[in-house]
């Protein structure tokens, strides 16, 4: 009877991410102001990534569930669930970081224009599948796939809503047409935020794998 | 047991309609007068950007490392209590 084994690479990744994190202010230092707004566009370095590896999760989340529907693998389930708590995670600082660059750049805090709205719907329903597997009781795992699998099938909603609808929001056509010297920038957060995002996702399936272990242990207990 | 889970209950639910209240408010109205500006409202013109800057940097720096900080105690509670378990069952052995 043992916990679930510690991966080497995770203390790896954490340390990479922590250095890429100290060192993004000076790379985003960098990067020339935006013309229209200025300063505030920068919170754009973090938000923007942290927007994508949030949809990333989703998708993670999403595939692993339709795997445990499927093939009912206690792998695939402790995935989704990780990447669920993931995506909630990163929607807290991708909806606190979006309203305070908004309120500067548009004026307001918060507005019920499609990208915003998608975006808060999908947090929402990966907090309705914590709140399932929570409070859900035995069995709730196959019902917080089916949930999962319909948070996934929200992503692609929110990532084009901005080309779909009219709306305040920049469009996906802003991320491809950076000029290198803010390109380099994105793309040093994004890398910063998938390295942290799969230590995260590595150690949260590990304590759910603890968990099974234990709870293992206590029915052998019982016996 | 179901007293508690009902209490968590309520209490999610009545945070979550806080929340779409707090949102309701904070949301851009349609203009259906003009007025003129008040030495306030001019003061709203020139908000500097780097509160806004700072406070979004420091968010993602404190739900990270609230995260990581979270996640480590609650693996270090499953191991202390499996290593628990793991003692109590090897006790009538010895």
């Amino acid at each position: 009877m043992s916990v679930a084994r510690q991966t080497p690479l995770v203390p790896v990744l954490l340390v990479v991410a922590a250095g890429m994190f100290a060192a993004a202010p000076y790379v985003i230092d960098s990067a020339p102001y935006e013309s229209s707004m200025g300063l505030v566009q920068r919170i754009f370095y973090f938000h923007v990534p942290a927007g994508l590896v949030m949809l990333g999760s989703a998708l993670v989340c999403g595939i692993a569930s339709a795997i445990y529907l499927g093939r009912r693998r206690p792998t695939a389930d402790r995935v989704a669930f990780a990447a669920a708590e993931l995506t909630v995670v990163l929607g807290i600082i991708v909806l606190t970081t979006g309203p305070l660059w908004a309120r500067k750049a548009w004026g307001v805090w918060w507005d019920w224009e499609p990208r915003l709205t998608s975006s808060l719907v999908t947090w929402m329903v990966f907090g309705a599948y914590l709140l399932l597997r929570r409070f859900g009781g035995a069995g709730s795992e196959v019902l917080a796939a089916a949930l999962g699998l319909f948070g996934m099938a929200l992503v692609p909603f929110v990532y084009w809503s901005v080309n779909m609808w009219r709306t305040l929001h920049p469009k996906t056509s802003v991320l491809p047409t950076l000029p290198a010297p803010m390109l380099w920038p994105v793309l040093w957060c994004l890398a910063a935020f998938i390295i942290l995002y799969l230590a995260l996702l590595l150690v949260r399936v590990r304590l759910e794998a603890s968990r099974a272990a234990l709870e293992a242990a206590y029915l052998t207990v019982e016996e | 047991m179901d007293g508690i889970r009902h209490r968590a209950w309520s209490a999610i639910v009545t945070l979550g309609l806080l929340a779409v209240a707090g949102a309701a408010a904070i949301v851009a109205q349609a203009q259906d007068e003009f007025k003129p500006a008040s030495p306030d409202d001019l003061a709203l013109e020139r908000l500097p950007a780097t509160p806004f800057v700072f406070a979004a940097y420091a968010i993602v720096w404190i739900v990270l490392i609230g995260y990581v900080f979270v996640l480590w105690r609650r693996l270090g509670r499953v191991e202390q209590e499996m290593a628990a378990l793991t003692a109590r069952l090897d006790q009538p052995r010895r």
